[in-house]
């Protein structure tokens, strides 16, 4: 048995550290402050409808609170009548994706835009995403809040049982008080 | 938190978000341990969630997104977020030892 000279303790250096270990949960730090995420929902074409309500959706699934606004187009979203059937332009839309390229000039044609919306809600929920009127059940469900403009609803002759029975019907000013300190995006 | 929760955590290796990065040592025991830190307390609905997780991760080695949880379990969107508040997706993946859901929905 090799015995080696082990070299003196130094007291006067500061204890050693440990190593921060790979085990055990990490303590949460103190919660921070609660977000607050509101989405102005002004559009009211299919492909234009998704991206706020999977917004709000992807919010209330990391426990940030969502608070939707509809106003001027995106009142077809929240209307009973009108949200199953939302469509896609064909015409004037640059963006027509390769597969469901058509050319402006035949856009017009009659069938084309409920063709092309179709499509368009066969891949959506191919994609595992529910059509519009299911997903706003889902997300008052979830505990988002549904807001429709006032404005808006008289200017399209709108009543409050033309829309899904959870919105509630607010003014422009009353929004801002709602969306006070929250993150605001306007689509 | 008892002592013995915490020290099951203790001898168990997590990523920097709390979920764990070896589902193989992952038992109810640890389970309850991490709903405990979470501030969660396991009920038979919680099981049902959980264990519908940890078969959906061995089926396709993805955490199921919630709306794949409400769609195929008794378990409905409403509950979901009663059961597992702030996150409901990410929670159930957490406490289920599985990594977590990458799904927009």
């Amino acid at each position: 048995m090799i015995k080696t000279k082990t070299a003196p303790i130094e007291t006067e250096t500061a204890p050693i550290e440990f190593e921060p270990t790979q085990l055990g949960r990490r303590k949460k730090a103190e919660t921070k402050k609660q977000r607050k995420l509101c989405i102005i929902c002004s559009k009211g074409s299919l492909d234009m409808a998704y991206p706020p309500l999977i917004l709000a959706n992807a919010a209330r699934m990391s426990g940030i609170e969502a608070h939707l606004f509809f106003t001027f187009w995106g009142m077809d979203i929240i209307t009973k009548a009108k949200a199953d059937d939302l469509h896609v332009a064909t015409v004037g839309n640059p963006n027509m994706h390769p597969m469901f390229h058509i050319p402006t000039m035949l856009g017009g044609l009659p069938g084309m835009s409920t063709m092309a919306s179709n499509m368009m809600r066969t891949e959506i929920s191919r994609l595992g995403f529910p059509p519009v009127p299911e997903f706003l059940d889902m997300l008052h469900d979830a505990g988002a809040h549904i807001y429709a403009c006032q404005m808006a609803m008289d200017m399209m002759k709108l009543e409050k049982n033309d829309l899904v029975e959870y919105a509630e019907v607010l003014g422009a000013m009353e929004f801002l008080e709602v969306a006070d300190d929250a993150q605001i995006i306007f689509v | 938190m008892s002592a013995q929760n915490l020290s099951i955590l203790d001898t168990l290796a997590f990523n920097d978000e709390g979920y764990m990065t070896d589902r193989t040592q992952w038992t109810e025991e640890v389970a309850n341990a991490i709903a405990e830190d979470e501030g969660i307390t396991l009920t038979e609905r919680h099981w049902v969630v959980i264990h519908f997780a940890r078969k959906v991760f061995a089926e396709t080695k993805d955490s199921p997104t919630l709306r794949q949880i409400t769609k195929q379990t008794d378990v409905s969107m409403k509950e979901m977020y009663q059961l597992f508040p702030n996150g409901p997706a990410k929670k159930a993946a957490m406490i289920a030892g599985l990594p977590k859901p990458t799904g927009c929905i």
